[in-house]
């Protein structure tokens, strides 16, 4: 064993530690109090800088990357608005439990509580939005917390770690010493389910006449899509998906019923009020997809498999928890079922669904429909490129009519519902996946939010395909506000004001189009997705008063379902 | 109903903080919470009371559980403990007041720790039932000030198994007798 250990700076610290761990990317952005580890960046090598426009585009970019790989995405930034920038990113990877590491400066220590300047207490900040989070006090300390921020950010329910950095720490100099392992007495995920619950789930799974698999984002984020195909496929089970679980099972095979919940599909939302059994894996019965929760599957027997037993009788109240690894338990889960369900009658029903209220959109009046550019984009990439979606309704239209087949290639923002992400998560993801096309999938509002980070995206010539989808209106809202709110469009319409996006993107050099008409449609996609020089963006200037249908009023139970806007003849 | 909740958490700047700001974020209630040094120093001990729903006190149980600086969650409800709390309660007197205050201290098995012209002051041990009696019996007095430590709790020793299996033994063999 070598037993001479180095002296080393704090700032050479952070970046071997890196090393260690793997990192293949940074996003950040320099600023005074991370200036040495700056300094040091400039001879590093073994992994590569992204300098962002944003720090919030850093987070946003980071998750991007931590959904598309399963890794840990990366951050730094420097103290104060360096730090505070990045607080919606790291809300939105806590909500959606991304593993990401938020590296950000700090004033030097013998400063913290001056209120000095560009000084903010990121830690005091962050930790409701965090899983956990580090004031690294003194340099003996960094090579452990970074070792531990690493460790909790990406086992048990992924999350994102703050590491805040005061500045004379990463001056000074100590012997490094990197531990091997990480023991923390107060954390210790449970990977493997309770047998006799799992054994118990089996039976219930043979036993039952209408079952139902609700899959979560845990499915894909523990790596369990194939556990989950067998799974569903040996006992002819029905998979409904949440959001953020798209993409954990094919949606072109017959036995996906597509998203539940607010914008689900008709017949996956009269799967779940039906089902006599219920398995929920990886999912949190969030209130997007229960609706009303008295309601929700309510003579259905309830499994509820997770790794967080916080989520176990949160928000609905289940018969059987089982708290582990859902890849694991899944797996177990197969193994113990020894006698198919007979479900002829079930299938039946739910084909009968289908048949009754298929997701449609009028075309008739030969405008353009969002609806129709996702669904030309899922054909055109046979459901196998990365999606990174916006917050609104261009979000829901790619739910409904992108057939996601593989894991991992669905990337949005859920829990938190943060417009602007899109274009940074896109960045982010491309900079990862380089054998499947990138599509940026954005609404004109949310794309306003980030879209500084288009001098990201042409810098480094991405090949990101960004397609806003521009209703001149900020939708979801709007169909709200159409719904609920009495038609009173306040502050929603944009059309005054938005810019000419051809010209934005023309002024950072990336190739743009604009597109009204539906027979362009093909052809320019055709073109985009062909285009791998750089960045690409196409304007779709879509119908402004179209709506995601259906919708679940909040807090109302799925069977108050709106199908379609009600004809005006229909009303009377 | 009332909960009371002890804690292990990493003897860590910000571990109390992080208890406290799950509540707040979580909206739950604190009815006290108090915290200490235990009998190894890097491990201190919450004692949180609560309130809630049984269902409410179970996620409250889970959200502390999963926060990474705490070692161990005892929901001490109904267990076997002892709890205390101690009071520091400053009342005034007047001529031939006094005394009585002083004997209800004593009642209340305290000691007066503090005196001028005008106030005594008690220290008052127990649980928080008896300390909300002593307040209310010194109520008519004129209390000027008081402060509560909050209430401490330890689940009482668990008889060894050993102790138990002789005494059913004997037992048995009584009845057979």
């Amino acid at each position: 064993m070598n037993t001479k250990k180095k002296n080393m700076t704090g700032a050479d610290i952070f970046f071997e530690c890196l090393r260690r761990e793997g990192v293949e990317y940074i996003f950040g952005y320099p600023g005074g109090a991370v200036l040495k580890i700056y300094e040091r960046l400039y001879d590093i090598d073994f992994l590569k800088h992204i300098l962002v426009r944003h720090e919030q585009g850093a987070t946003h970019m980071a998750e991007g990357y931590a959904k598309a790989t399963g890794k840990v995405g990366v951050v730094l930034v420097t103290s104060g608005p360096g730090a505070t920038n990045t607080v919606t990113g790291i809300a939105d990877a806590y909500m959606d439990s991304v593993p990401i590491v938020v590296f950000t400066g700090q004033v030097p220590t013998h400063l913290i509580g001056n209120d000095a300047f560009q000084e903010a207490d990121i830690c005091g900040i962050t930790r409701p939005i965090t899983k956990h989070n580090f004031l690294v006090r003194d340099i003996s300390e960094l090579a452990t917390t970074i070792k531990q921020a690493f460790y909790i950010a990406s086992t048990g329910r992924p999350g994102p770690v703050v590491v805040d950095l005061p500045k004379n720490v990463i001056n000074s100099i100590t012997e490094f010493n990197y531990p091997e392992k990480v023991e923390l007495r107060g954390y210790k995920p449970r990977i493997y389910g309770h047998q006799n619950q799992i054994k118990k789930a089996a039976m219930m799974i043979q036993k039952s006449k209408k079952p139902l698999l609700y899959v979560g984002g845990g499915v894909i984020m523990s790596g369990g899509h194939r556990e989950l195909y067998l799974l569903a496929k040996e006992n002819n089970l029905p998979v409904t998906m949440t959001l953020q679980g798209l993409g954990a099972f094919p949606g072109t095979d017959p036995q996906s019923l597509g998203m539940l919940g607010m914008h689900g599909t008709y017949w996956a939302n009269q799967a779940v009020n039906n089902c006599d059994l219920l398995i929920s894996l990886g999912a949190r019965f969030d209130d997007r997809v229960t609706g009303k929760v008295d309601t929700f599957a309510k003579n259905a027997y309830k499994i509820h498999v997770d790794i967080d037993p916080t989520c176990i009788d949160k928000n609905v109240i289940v018969d059987l928890p089982i708290v582990g690894d859902v890849k694991h338990v899944m797996a177990e889960l197969a193994a113990e079922i020894s006698e198919k369900p007979d479900l002829t009658e079930w299938w039946e029903q739910i084909e009968t669904w289908k048949q009754e209220c298929p997701l449609e959109y009028d075309m008739s009046d030969g405008r353009l429909r969002a609806q129709y550019v996702i669904e030309k984009l899922s054909e055109l990439t046979n459901g196998d490129a990365v999606v990174v979606t916006d917050v609104g309704q261009h979000q829901m239209w790619v739910a409904q009519y992108y057939k996601f087949n593989h894991p991992r290639t669905n990337i949005t923002s859920g829990g938190l519902g943060t417009m602007g992400f899109a274009l940074p998560a896109a960045i982010g993801a491309a900079f990862a996946i380089k054998d499947k096309p990138i599509l940026c999938i954005t609404g004109d509002g949310g794309f306003q939010m980030n879209m500084q980070e288009l001098a990201t995206a042409a810098y480094h010539k991405l090949p990101i395909k960004i397609f806003i989808i521009n209703n001149s209106f900020l939708g979801m809202v709007r169909q709200w506000q159409e719904l609920f709110h009495a038609e009173k469009y306040s502050f929603t319409d944009l059309s005054d004001s938005n810019p000419d996006f051809v010209k934005l993107a023309e002024a950072f050099d990336i190739k743009a189009y604009s597109v009204s008409s539906i027979s362009d449609v093909e052809p320019v996609l055709k073109e985009a997705l062909s285009y791998n020089d750089g960045p690409i963006l196409v304007d779709f200037k879509v119908v402004k008063e179209d709506m995601v249908f259906p919708i679940v009023p909040a807090g109302a139970s799925i069977s108050d379902m709106i199908i379609r806007r009600l004809d005006p003849k229909e009303m009377f | 109903m009332l909960h009371v909740i002890s804690a292990l958490v990493e003897n860590k700047f910000g571990a109390f903080n992080r208890v406290v700001t799950m509540f707040s974020a979580k909206g739950y209630n604190i009815h006290s919470i108090s915290i200490g040094e235990t009998e190894d120093p890097t491990i201190s001990r919450m004692t949180i009371v609560t309130e809630g729903e049984d269902k409410v006190i179970e996620q409250i149980v889970k959200q502390l559980n999963r926060l990474i600086d705490t070692i161990k969650i005892i929901d001490l409800t109904y267990q076997p403990k002892v709890q205390r709390e101690l009071l520091l309660i400053s009342v005034g007197y007047q001529k031939g007041t006094r005394s009585e205050i002083i004997d209800i201290c004593e009642i209340f098995r305290g000691n007066v720790v503090d005196i001028n012209n005008k106030t005594l002051m008690l220290e008052i041990t127990g649980p928080p039932e008896k300390i909300d009696a002593a307040i209310n019996v010194l109520e008519p007095y004129g209390i000027k000030e008081i402060a509560r430590s909050g209430l401490v709790a330890l689940r009482r020793g668990e008889q060894s198994r050993k102790n138990i299996k002789e005494e059913t033994e004997t037992n048995k063999v009584g009845e057979l007798k």
